[in-house]
């Protein structure tokens, strides 16, 4: 059973339509994580699934319930929804316990009944649950940035919600602060058994902390799967970038193999959007993780943790086209290595090397791929 | 986040629009209904309205009059404003509110206090001096707020180019200055026109107090009516003149940088001037009439004819009409204000300009209106409180709807947001939440409306139930008769009790820093994530 089912679901202002026939599907309890540069309609799609924005035309099914469809709109009060919007948006005239409490008054919110309301063991329940029960009877002015989304967390989760949706909750933290509260805000989500949606730009973000990825972009979702499956076999070239480093290389396709500036590679065609596969011999896009590129020195021998098999395989490589190369730059971030690489006939490439694979620049090297590729039409 | 800009409201807020077309309508229909009586009268009688010699000189001395003012008030201010925003200045707090005091001072009291001095003093002369200097403020106070977000980077440059410290003055800040002056010229010229005490006091003729004249004589009501129009049209055609030189000069200041350095001016050898200037407006505006007043309470001939219990009945008539006009004047105001802050496009706009327009008009012209709307469509309500309160509430509506406007749009739309997801209808949220948080602001318009209303005197005469005499009032019928010292006690009465109100809403203002500072750390936050997101 799906808790949360988006069909065909368009939205616009005068200006057009922002959201093109949107399909998105979030099974019970998961966690997705919507997922787009600015402007993608991202959050637009979440004003949309939170009935705060109205649809032109689509479905949009919670549960059993159907909130949205052929031009129906149910108030955002009955879709028994959770919001978090970025700001946490704490109301300034109660206080941490009060907030809480405004969640549970089911329709009936005012200053008098969330006061009233704030005494109750739910509140202490839920203030316990994000560790923010010492804070109670605080204003929300004077909390930090992590504490109020924390609250807001809390206050969305009191009203007993199917589906809580979570706009950029982390955008404005610190980036320590912003792991330790993903982590936390998943734990919860799970422990509640409550379906969530979190909106963010943040592409490592998006893939550390959900179930599923949507990427979007200008509109549209390009694809929806598990974060292993977006990063591994991202459906275009644009949300293999989008989603990590990568390297395209324009190729030619030959059977299983595309023939590139780096040599021959072993590949998989992909099909586009319109189910369309690149055919033998034709022009293609080929994607190449920086983590796939294998680089060693020239003289492979000095190569500290060079073994036998290595060079071995190396030299098998060299034959198939490995090509040589000198290494222009070093980006050193501790746990591993970016390295800029320039090849002899001009092709500009970047890997990513253990932290002890790291070779100096101005290194000669021999540059080879692990494995096989993904080879796309190119795009228009 | 950056989503957001391509979010306006979900849908149009038709209950809202509906609301507000109300308000807008309640509030024109009196004077629209002056306006058509006027022209579809019978020709040969407008005809002999208009023949007499009074009516161009009439026009001349309202024109002449709000001019010269204008001008005073514009050469006096914008020089007071520079040294309170960009100079350096001993006691810049004390002088800031000594510069707004005027404010608070009824021109008919403040030609009271000096005619109360010096009988002699009448005529054009004596109205111009009175009224530029009690007016000066409304010049300062926008120029000053508006010197004090520009910068002076501009003249910077202006000087490293080779240009005087006055050249790049006027290359610099006079283009951010701009809008301010013009805005504020619009409330001195408005504020001329439409004054009514302080020029029947000096005796200086103008269509005010023609249409006063004319309508107490009974006989010539129709003359009163084509005068309103008159001046209706001169008020009208000072805003759309406003209009079209501000939309010039919003064009020109767009390359003003928003943020910038300000330096301060050293004073030096022209501090004495500078003070001089800061004390000279109060002084004339408030501290003369005002000190004169309080010598004639003390004579021995006002004790003798103090009357307490008619006193104390103004007082109870002023604060009840007050409280009443500024009930009203919220009520209309508030559907425009919070359709102005939540919501875009033409139709919200033309709404809220439709409002404002209301500033334009002088309260004879609404109090002469209301007359002879009530007479001829509900007669059982002439002269009584209740349209007395509705005419306070048109004539002070757009003071509210830009108070309301401002509260409503400090109060973050995703708490809203966050109210309806937790289960609360649209009216409910706005009850529990926008309203509750826009509070100071809404209670500070009613308070603003209610010290205007107060103050008001022509709409007063006209409307007030017979026998129900205000402080304006009692003052007004003493000063006629040139019986300064009875009148004496009502000027103090009215002084003291226009301070409460206007006490209380300092507090009221403090209230609604302390809901900003409260909401602003999370709007600090918003705004650095969304430098984030574009980063």
């Amino acid at each position: 059973m799906s808790r949360l089912e988006v069909r065909d679901l368009t939205v616009g202002y005068e200006g057009g339509p922002v959201l093109h026939a949107v399909d998105v599907e979030v099974p019970h309890g998961e966690l997705l994580a919507i997922v787009g540069p600015s402007g993608c309609g991202k959050t637009t799609l979440l004003r949309t699934i939170a009935g705060l924005l109205r649809a032109q035309s689509g479905e949009i099914r919670i549960g059993q319930r159907m909130v949205t469809t052929h031009g129906i709109h149910l108030a955002p009060e009955k879709r028994r929804i959770g919001w978090v919007p970025q700001d946490a948006a704490l109301f300034p005239h109660l206080t941490v316990a009060e907030n809480v409490a405004f969640g549970m008054l089911a329709g009936r919110g005012s200053a008098r009944a969330a006061r009233r309301a704030a005494k109750s063991d739910e509140v202490r329940r839920l203030l316990d649950l994000v560790d923010l029960a010492p804070l109670a009877h605080r204003a929300p002015g004077q909390l930090s940035g992590g504490q109020a989304q924390r609250v807001a967390l809390a206050r969305a989760l009191a009203a007993g919600p199917e589906l809580v949706l979570l706009d950029e909750p982390f955008g404005a933290l610190d980036p320590m602060l912003r792991a330790d509260l993903r982590a936390a805000v998943r734990e919860l989500l799970r422990a509640e058994g409550v379906t969530g949606i979190l909106v963010t730009h943040d592409q490592a973000e998006a893939l550390s902390v959900a179930d599923r990825v949507a990427v979007m972009r200008g509109g549209e979702v390009l694809q929806l799967g598990t974060p292993e499956e977006v990063y591994r076999t991202p459906a275009t070239p644009w949300v293999a970038g989008f989603v990590g480093d990568a390297v395209f290389l324009p190729g030619v396709l030959h059977g299983d193999e595309v023939a590139t500036a780096i040599g021959r590679l072993r590949a998989v065609p992909v099909a586009d959007a319109a189910g369309l596969v690149p055919e033998d011999g034709a022009d293609v896009t080929v994607l190449v993780r920086p983590e796939e590129l294998r680089v060693v020195r020239a003289d492979a021998a000095s190569v500290a943790d060079a073994t036998a098999a290595h060079r071995a395989d190396a030299d098998r490589r060299a034959d198939d086209g490995a090509l040589d190369g000198i290494v222009t730059d070093v980006e050193y971030t501790g746990h591993d290595a970016m390295l800029a690489l320039a090849l002899a006939d001009g092709v500009r490439l970047r890997a990513r090397v253990t932290a002890s694979g790291v070779v100096p620049r101005g290194t000669d090297v021999r540059v080879s791929v692990d494995g096989s590729v993904l080879a796309y039409r190119p795009e228009a | 986040m950056t989503d957001r800009v391509a979010t306006p409201s979900p849908r149009r807020p038709w209950g809202l629009i509906a609301a507000s077309l109300v308000a807008v309508a309640l509030a024109a229909i009196p004077v629209i209904h002056l306006v058509v009586r006027v022209l579809s009268a019978d020709p040969a009688e407008l005809a002999a309205v208009f023949d007499r010699p009074r009516i161009p000189l009439l026009v001349g001395n309202s024109v002449l009059l709000a001019a010269s003012v204008t001008l005073t008030a514009v050469a006096l201010g914008v020089p007071s404003a520079f040294l309170l925003a960009r100079a350096r200045l001993r006691w810049r707090g004390a002088w800031a509110v000594l510069a707004a005091l005027p404010l608070a001072m009824p021109s008919y009291l403040a030609a009271y206090g000096w005619l109360a001095w010096q009988p002699s003093m009448k005529g054009f002369w004596a109205a111009w001096l009175v009224l530029s200097f009690v007016s000066v403020p409304y010049v300062t106070l926008p120029v000053a707020a508006a010197l004090r977000i520009g910068s002076t980077g501009l003249d910077d440059v202006a000087r490293t180019l080779g240009r005087g410290p006055f050249g790049s003055f006027m290359l610099g800040t006079w283009p951010q200055i701009r809008p301010a002056v013009l805005a504020g010229a619009l409330l001195v010229c408005l504020y001329t026109l439409s004054d009514f005490g302080g020029v029947a006091l000096f005796r200086f003729p103008v269509l005010t107090t023609a249409i006063q004249q004319a309508y107490s004589a009974s006989f010539s009501r129709d003359e009163a009516a084509v005068l309103a129009v008159l001046l209706v049209a001169l008020a009208l055609l000072v805003v759309i003149g406003e209009q079209v030189a501000r939309g010039r000069a919003a064009r020109r200041i767009q390359a003003a940088p928003a943020t910038g350095r300000r330096r301060m001016t050293r004073l030096g050898p022209w501090t004495v001037p500078g003070l001089a200037l800061l004390a000279l407006v109060p002084a004339v505006a408030v501290v003369v009439p005002v000190a004169v007043l309080l010598g004639r309470v003390l004579t021995a001939e006002t004790l003798q004819a103090f009357d307490g219990v008619n006193l104390a009945q103004a007082i109870g008539n002023t604060v009840l009409l007050s409280a009443g006009g500024a009930v009203v004047a919220v009520a209309l105001a508030l559907p425009i204000g919070v359709l102005a802050a939540r919501h875009r496009g033409r139709m919200v706009r033309g709404i809220e300009s439709a409002g404002y327009l209301a500033l334009g008009l002088p309260g004879i012209v609404v109090g002469l209106s209301l007359v002879f709307f009530s007479l001829s469509v509900v007669p059982a309500l002439y002269q009584t409180a209740l349209v007395l309160a509705f005419g306070y509430g048109i004539l002070f509506m757009p003071k509210a709807i830009g108070s309301i406007r401002s509260a409503t749009g400090q109060v973050p739309t995703s708490l809203e947001d966050v109210s309806r997801t937790l289960g609360n209808s649209r009216a409910r949220t706005w009850w529990a939440v926008t309203a509750r948080l826009a509070r100071p602001g809404i209670f500070a318009a009613a308070l603003l409306a209610a010290v205007s209303a107060m103050k008001e005197l022509p709409a007063t005469l006209m409307l007030r139930p017979t026998g129900t005499d205000t402080l304006a009032v009692e003052l007004w019928q003493r000063t006629d008769i040139s019986a300064y010292g009875a009148a004496a006690p009502y000027a103090v009465a009215l002084l003291l009790v226009a301070a409460v109100p206007a006490f209380l809403l300092s507090d009221a203002r403090a209230g609604r820093e302390a809901t900003r500072e409260a909401i602003a750390p999370d709007a600090r936050a918003g705004r650095e994530a969304t430098r984030e997101a574009i980063a």
